[in-house]
């Protein structure tokens, strides 16, 4: 007999709680690190032709009285100054914008403009309205295809799966306080569609020898050897996918950075979530009601 | 069922009459499409890539939107957007990019994208501008401007000629009515943001505020006339939502360096494949290959702009590609060591993860979908990349496989299950 995760499941319940409750917190407590697609804005991102340091720009930005900006220095080998910074202000005007590049270049010299953004706050606003609609009526179209397919509590649980894949998600980045963009929405997306994805094979295969199964079977054992019949694929499939992804976060360009991020994240915690906690929801959402069903059954013997 | 029990029989006919023969055919062939989907591979891949229409981070440019909004003296109504359209296309033709786009969205938003642009700053600067009309003489002398034109539109005339009709305000009547009882015989200047719009010749002096000018050729060119000359009239304010430009250096650091994570993406994909799978993941990688050609293929049929969240969406539809296989080759060793023949094994993977995978990839593609609806720009770009993946892939991950390793394993040339990877 293989390892029996059904039987330790609640540990592995345990373990998902351990990863999410501090992400939790830190959300209540320090909330995201939204960036202007979200709360509107300005960002520039600039390279100058030599090293600055945050202290120089903050200088050269109190003549606008954008002081308490945020300013960032790409990576590079000297902590201190880079020639490429990031800077997220309030919305500014294009003429404000227009005065505050000019000036940057009379006191810190000259620079290539990699990005300049500007957001309203109302786009923002619409993001999130957008986003929160788009994975509310995905998740719903999921419900009724799983339960076309296989049953309810299939849905259910494959959801849950995917809400714990989510927290994870952004309890990581809150806790970092990466800065979450318009990209990580389709990141979040995508992680939705992986989780059930993987979710799936293996109800996939509970469904398949539930077919074929004794009645003397419990529903934890026939569970137990379903995962355990899918686990090359789980690992294979997860490893290829955040082999591609991984090269995306390390190879890729700085813009993908986060993107690249969120779903190494959320593709390691999908699946995680596929193998220990969505088909062990179901039994134990299966087992109570066989409990119910016996303790009916006892009650009206009586 | 008829059809495997058909080729069966025929296949224990065959064997009897020549196996040599039977053999080298099905090696042929198979040897010959992995030839073929190789030598496409190598000759369109870098052609097809970089055929595909680049969304503005990949390139460089400026991504603005705007919205008219309500003056005092004028609200936004769906004829004041379409003036204001008309200006910004005439504004952006004169800037000389190529393929810029301008779309609009909802009622009062312009989608303005401005690829490759060398002056983003002004050329946003010039796109929010309000539109100066102006009324010259021969001299060039400004006379009156467009808050004296009440209206203009296109009429079909006297001799059905189309015609472009004026109406000024009571002050501009007065001043046209002096303008054109000066210039009888002359021709008077109509510009728009210092460009001549059209320079009529003035037949008589009008009074009346009322006017026409003649020698439109057709009713659209007359249309485009007055909304033109309407735009000036009119001042309606435009305001920048949003603003993306990313310089030229950035576009090109991100495409150079998504390239190069594909390119070992998939790389490390390939190996994989090959050491866990062996010949079955041969035969998995040349339709990954294969798969990863139609993609593009198909990218570029529908015209879709690839942008850096698309590439995300194709490295991420690789991963499901695999999966597929991999759902396949397991199911296959399965079989195998559950008894089954070689062949046996094989058809019942096939058949039996093909359910999984269906269920399975039908799930995401309703992500996939839920996003190319709900989704806006770059986010639709993934959504397009990552669904027609998830197809096409079903396609080749499962349909070319499976007549590709059936060729092979009809030759009887392997009849070890270790080179299937079993």
């Amino acid at each position: 007999m293989k390892f029996d995760i059904i039987g330790k499941r609640y540990w592995f319940f345990a373990l998902s709680a351990l990863v999410m409750i501090p992400g939790l917190i830190s959300i209540a407590l320090q909330g995201f690190n939204l960036g202007i697609d979200f709360t509107g804005g300005t960002l520039l991102d600039l390279k100058f032709a030599r090293p600055v340091t945050v202290t120089e720009v903050r200088a050269a930005l109190q003549n606008y009285d954008l002081e308490n900006s945020t300013i960032q220095l790409a990576v590079s080998e000297n902590i201190e100054s880079s020639p490429n910074v990031f800077i997220r202000t309030h919305e500014l005007s294009d003429d404000e914008r227009r005065n505050v590049l000019s000036g940057m270049e009379k006191s810190l010299g000259s620079f290539d403009t990699l990005r300049a953004e500007k957001v309203g706050a109302v786009i923002g606003a619409e993001l999130t309205k957008n986003a929160i609609i788009a994975v509310v009526v995905s998740w719903a179209l999921m419900i009724v295809y799983i339960t076309y397919r296989f049953e309810f509590k299939f849905a259910v649980s494959g959801i849950l799966a995917i809400v714990h894949d989510l927290i994870v998600v952004i309890g990581i980045f809150s806790l970092l306080h990466k800065e979450i963009d318009a990209t990580f929405v389709a990141a979040i997306l995508t992680i939705c569609g992986y989780s059930i994805n993987d979710t799936i094979v293996i109800f996939d295969r509970i469904r398949e020898n539930l077919k074929s199964h004794s009645k003397t079977e419990p529903f934890a054992q026939l569970v137990n050897r379903s995962i355990w019949q899918t686990m090359t694929r789980s690992i294979y499939t997860v490893l290829t996918v955040v082999f591609a992804t991984a090269a995306l976060y390390f190879f890729g360009g700085e813009t993908t950075k986060n993107f690249s991020l969120a779903l190494l994240i959320g593709f390691c915690s999908g699946a995680y979530s596929s193998i220990f906690n969505a088909s062990p929801i179901w039994v134990t959402w299966k087992e109570y009601e066989e409990r119910q069903r016996i303790a009916i059954k006892t009650r009206g013997a009586k | 069922m008829i059809i495997n029990y058909y080729s069966d029989f025929i296949e224990k006919h065959r064997t009897r009459l020549g196996e040599t023969y039977l053999k080298w055919g099905n090696f042929t062939k198979f040897a010959i499409a992995v030839i073929v989907i190789l030598a496409f591979f190598g000759f369109y891949i870098v052609p097809l890539a970089s055929s595909l229409k680049q969304g503005l981070d990949l390139q460089g440019g400026t991504h603005v939107v705007l919205e008219a909004v309500d003056t005092p003296e004028a609200q936004v109504d769906e004829d004041a957007v379409q003036r204001v359209v008309k200006i910004i296309e005439k504004r952006v033709n004169e800037i000389g990019l190529t393929e810029p786009i301008i779309q609009r969205q909802g009622a009062r938003r312009i989608i303005v994208e401005l690829p490759g642009i060398k002056e983003p700053e002004k050329a946003i600067e010039m796109l929010g501008k309000t539109a100066l009309l102006e009324f010259q003489d021969e001299s060039g002398t400004t006379v009156m401007t467009g808050k004296d034109l009440k209206d203009a539109k296109a009429e079909i005339g006297q001799n059905k000629a189309t015609v472009v009709a004026l109406e000024f305000s009571s002050e501009g009547a007065k001043l046209f009515g002096d303008l054109t009882t000066k210039n009888v015989g002359k021709r008077i200047s109509i510009l728009l943001d210092k460009t001549v719009l059209t320079s009529p010749v003035v037949n008589e002096p009008i009074p009346s505020g009322k006017a026409i000018i003649t020698g439109s050729r057709n009713i659209e060119e007359a249309q485009n006339l007055a909304i033109l000359l309407r735009s000036g009239s009119l001042p309606v304010k435009v305001q920048v939502l949003e603003m993306r430009t990313v310089g030229p250096t950035l576009g090109q650091d991100s495409k150079d360096k998504s390239v190069i994570a594909f390119g070992i993406g998939v790389g490390g994909i390939i190996l994989f494949m090959l050491l866990f799978y062996r010949l079955s993941g041969f035969v998995a990688n040349i339709t990954l290959l294969l798969y990863v050609l139609m993609l593009l293929f198909a990218l570029k049929m529908l015209n879709a702009t690839l942008t850096l969240p698309g590439i995300a969406g194709i490295i991420l539809s690789i991963g499901m590609a695999v999966d597929a296989n991999v759902l396949i080759f397991e199911r296959f060793k399965e079989e195998h060591r559950n008894g089954k023949t070689l062949r046996a094994a094989m058809d019942a993977g096939f058949s039996r993860a093909f359910a999984t995978i269906l269920d399975s990839n039908l799930t995401t593609l309703i992500s996939a979908v839920v996003l190319f609806f709900l989704g806006s720009g770059p986010i639709k770009g993934f959504a397009i990349t990552l669904g027609l993946g998830i197809v096409l892939s079903m396609f080749t991950a499962i349909t070319v496989t499976k007549l590709m390793l059936k060729m092979l394993m009809h030759t009887n040339v392997f009849k070890n299950g270790k080179i299937f990877g079993a």
